[in-house]
């Protein structure tokens, strides 16, 4: 595959700054007592054809699944379909949310509706949409199993979550963010839980265990059953992070293998756009004995009257409204297309073109048998100067050096919207980088808008506007 | 057709694979059926149906369309938190493009140099309106950026305290999450008194200790009146060694008092005031604040850096905060955050540039103003209640039950606030001022 990405200049320089176009600085005049307003504002002043062109050369300044392969472990990116782009722009969809449940029924029809679609899928009992993103949805989940743990008298001893040693980093950072301490658990061998590691962490202190199944090395937790018993016993909860639950549809559900909370991440699993790194949502659902301490709202479905209520006893809310309901809107639109066959499909080609990916490329591929993704380890090559030079065989690399259980790891997810052909081409973008000396792995990238980044200096010497730059 | 993929077959539409390329997968991977590849012990299998039918394409849009379709044409007079003004096709047109929309979060700038450039101009424009040097794209809405501005005064300040301190206005569900998120850090929220709609500067006196870590107010504040009180804020705030954090969006901060000039610390609000029509309570984070809090900063921040050819070019930095290096000391859990809103937001900015900006936020003083005044007009409406300046929204005395005014104006089809036994809230934009004629008739009717 040859590929160059657009790189647009005026005098050397790459696509100017805005302000570097033209910039006015108006005086504010008004009605208002001078005190009361501010003296000028200085901002770009560009006519509608020149934003038209600069937006437009932006973007194409950018890469996006679109653009191509998008293999980036964990994060699940996958083609959007067009038409849930159309679905969420229909004028109905556009509501002020204090409007009154009788004037929106057809919104909370769809939100009563993405609760059931999402409570199928998951096994779970209860759902709540509130969270904005997959991070919120954790720290919504952890909120629920606190309420829980104070509702029977426990909230003081429990302070600890655990959370193993490749789960992802929003994991520890979500139990910081609601006062718990982290318990780090080393993986096993096999790069999966360590039974006797958490016999030995599971206790009176225990409030959760927060996993992701298939893990991040792609690996199915095949003990989960023991694991379950075990936090159970401990009279801990589980708690089931949904960002890999794209290897799973219809092949096992989280409340069967005994998860108490889960969060789904829509806008990896069900195909809603990344937009540059969001917006995202993040539902959580649950089984019946904590659907009391959901986030409120919910939507309540009289048989077919529907209504926001919040559940008893609440945890409250954590979006000052009801979520990021466009997000929601293309989710339940994918759903809904999909169907049984289609969503049980898209994990089966995930998981296929995981496997097949994984027997393609040249880089040592440790553990084993996988789902969705593939760790592999670029062993004497840096993993960040291996993604650098993948940029310029024209597909965007894996996640690098995460976990940190495999060393230089790139993180591979191709998701089931590549062919054979596409894979292949991966597997040559990988295997040419695998045998090219660290010389030209260092010069890389060539071929893409700008070259290669130092992003050391760019911490050390922070300019974070143009206002900055104009100080120097 | 329902459910078949382009080729006829069962499954997902949007795997490509034939059945002869699936069938030369398995071969190479050595399996005899995708099922084998699935590490699932039976115990935990999953052999039941989601019940859950599928269909084409044009009978999916039908089915939401027709779902939505239950929703009534109310012409919105409603604000409290969430406004809506005419968003440029420019924008939609823009934030379209595949490239942006379905790109991930800039891990590898060099392939991404356009949308974080697009940030960098967002940080850029904010950071004029604010008049503080450090700006990210990644809070979620108003509510979780004055949340995090909590956390990040605990963080930052010298001396230990847990008193977050916010004015009888705010609404409650800004309140409910600033309890939940800061809670784990051990903080408190406490409420100080407001008089006519404004802080009342005594109140806060009154409260305000060495205990305080945040002050919060608002310009606008919920009321739509314009805060007239802010430098007492900022002083009595400096006093304590506590941060001001100021709550407000950027249409207001075009035309009012510029928050660096009153001695705010951060600037909360949502951002989504500019680039996202209504869109049921979605938004984006505004989150402003001085350069020597960088380092504790929550969220994603693009920096300017140079490339091997010496150009300019951006890349995300200070990553050491962020969870998926830091974990549980990260300044934040946020990983996927709302940078198309971002992205959004700062097309819409720079297609107003300084004198649209300065003449939509006009506006949202004399529209209110103006219907307040008509209003006012009406028997058996008083408007506004507050004896302040306004925008974009006031609250109205009603002699009749404000449930029964709120009813019956949704009857005649449109939508206001209720925000107690007799009083309603109203707020006028350009988005819907071609209906304030027919607003005040029926107020005349029901009032």
């Amino acid at each position: 595959m040859e590929y160059d990405q657009a790189r647009w200049t005026t005098n050397d320089e790459y696509e100017p700054l805005l302000s570097e176009k033209n910039t006015e600085e108006v005086e504010v005049e008004s009605s208002l007592p001078d005190e009361l307003t501010r003296d000028s504002v200085e901002l770009p002043e560009l006519s509608e054809p020149e934003l038209a062109r600069h937006y437009t050369r932006l973007s194409q300044m950018n890469y996006g699944v679109d653009s191509g392969p998008y293999p980036l472990g964990s994060c699940t990116m996958k083609y959007n379909p067009k038409f849930t782009e159309d679905v969420a722009a229909l004028p109905g969809a556009a509501v002020h949310p204090d409007r009154s449940d009788r004037s929106v029924q057809g919104s909370l029809a769809l939100m009563a509706g993405l609760q059931d679609y999402l409570g199928r899928i998951g096994g779970m009992d209860a759902v709540s949409l509130q969270p904005p993103a997959g991070a919120a949805g954790e720290f919504a989940g952890i909120l629920v199993a606190k309420a829980f743990h104070e509702a029977n008298g426990e909230n003081g001893q429990r302070k600890e979550i655990i959370v193993p040693d490749s789960a992802h980093g929003t994991n520890f950072a979500s139990a910081a963010l609601a006062g718990y301490d982290v318990v780090e658990l080393p993986s096993a061998a096999d790069g999966r839980v360590d039974l006797e590691a958490l016999e030995a962490a599971a206790g009176d202190s225990t409030a959760l265990f927060m996993l992701t199944n298939p893990n991040t090395l792609g690996l199915f937790e095949r003990d989960i059953e023991e694991i379950a018993d075990i936090v159970h016993d401990a009279g801990g909860l589980l708690y089931y992070d949904g960002a890999n639950l794209n290897a799973l549809l219809g092949q096992a559900r989280p409340g069967d293998m005994g998860f108490d909370i889960m969060h789904y991440n829509v806008h990896k699993t069900f195909a809603t756009p990344h937009g540059g790194g969001g917006p995202g949502a993040g539902p959580i659902g649950v089984t019946d004995e904590l659907a009391d301490f959901l986030p409120a709202p919910r939507v309540n479905d009289d048989n077919g009257k529907y209504e926001l209520f919040d559940p008893e006893q609440s945890v409250g809310k954590v979006h000052g409204f009801q979520g990021n309901w466009l997000v929601l809107v293309k989710a339940y639109a994918y759903i809904a297309r999909l169907g049984d066959e289609g969503l049980e499909d898209a994990s089966a080609k995930a998981v296929l073109n995981a496997n097949y990916l994984a027997t393609q490329i040249e880089y040592e591929v440790p553990f084993g048998p996988f789902h969705h993704e593939f760790v592999a380890s670029a062993g004497d090559q840096d993993a960040a100067d291996v993604a650098k030079r993948m940029l310029d065989y024209g597909v965007h690399p894996p996640t690098t050096k995460w976990p940190e259980i495999v060393p230089e790891a790139l993180m591979t997810e191709p998701t089931e919207i590549e062919g054979r052909e596409t894979l292949d081409q991966l597997a040559d973008a990988f295997n040419a980088v695998a045998n090219e000396d660290d010389e030209t792995l260092e010069a890389a990238p060539e071929r893409t808008s700008a070259k290669r980044i130092d992003q050391t200096s760019a911490a050390r010497d922070l300019r974070l506007s143009w206002q900055s730059l104009d100080e120097e | 057709m329902s459910g078949r993929n382009e080729r006829g077959e069962r499954g997902s539409p949007y795997a490509p694979h034939t059945a002869a390329e699936t069938a030369a997968m398995l071969d190479a991977v050595g399996a005899d059926d995708v099922t084998e590849l699935f590490d699932i012990p039976e115990s935990v299998a999953f052999d039941g149906e989601f019940g859950i039918d599928a269909r084409t394409e044009r009978e999916t849009e039908r089915h939401v369309e027709g779902m939505l379709a239950r929703n009534e044409d109310l012409s919105e007079f409603l604000g409290r938190g969430h406004y809506e003004h005419y968003v440029p096709s420019l924008v939609d047109h823009i934030s379209q493009r595949s490239e942006f929309l379905t790109s991930y979060t800039q891990y590898q700038p060099e392939i991404t140099q356009g949308f974080l450039q697009v940030l960098f101009e967002y940080q850029s424009m904010l950071v004029e309106l604010t008049g503080l040097g450090v700006v990210n794209a990644s809070m979620y809405d108003h509510a979780t950026a004055l949340a995090e501005a909590a956390l990040l005064a605990a963080r930052v300040r010298q001396t230990s305290g847990d008193r977050v301190l916010v004015p009888e206005y705010i609404l409650p569900e800004r309140r409910d999450v600033l309890r939940n998120y800061t809670e784990g850090a051990g903080l408190s929220v406490e409420t100080y008194g407001t008089e006519d709609g404004n802080v009342d500067a005594d109140a806060l006196e009154d409260a305000i200790d060495d205990e305080a870590v945040l002050v919060y107010a608002e310009n606008p504040t919920t009321f739509g009146t314009i805060e007239e009180n802010l430098e007492a804020v900022g002083e009595l705030a400096d006093d304590h060694d506590a941060l001001f954090c100021l709550g407000t969006d950027p249409v207001a901060l075009a035309l009012l008092q510029e928050p660096e000039q009153v001695g705010a610390d951060v600037v909360v609000g949502d951002a989504a005031s500019l680039g996202l029509p209504t869109a049921y309570g979605m938004g984006l984070g505004l989150f402003a604040t001085r350069e020597d809090f960088v380092r504790q900063v929550p969220g994603r921040l693009v920096g300017a850096s140079e490339d091997a050819d010496d150009q300019r070019a951006y890349t995300l930095t200070l990553q050491t905060r962020e969870q998926h290096i830091r974990k549980e000391r990260a300044t934040s859990n946020i990983c996927t955050n709302q940078a198309w809103v971002a992205l959004r937001t700062a097309i819409h900015a720079a297609y107003l540039g300084p004198s649209g900006l300065v003449d939509l936020a006009n506006d949202c003083v004399s529209l209110a103003t103006d219907l307040a005044a008509r209003l006012d007009e009406v028997k058996g409406v008083q408007a506004p209640v507050h004896d302040r300046h306004h925008f974009r929204e006031f609250v109205a005395h009603t002699d009749q039950p404000a449930k029964a005014v709120v009813e019956d104006l949704e009857a005649e089809g449109f939508a206001v606030h209720k925000i107690g036994e007799h009083h309603v809230q109203v707020c006028i934009t350009d988005a819907n001022e071609h209906a304030a004629d027919a607003l005040v008739a029926a107020f005349d009717e029901v009032a």
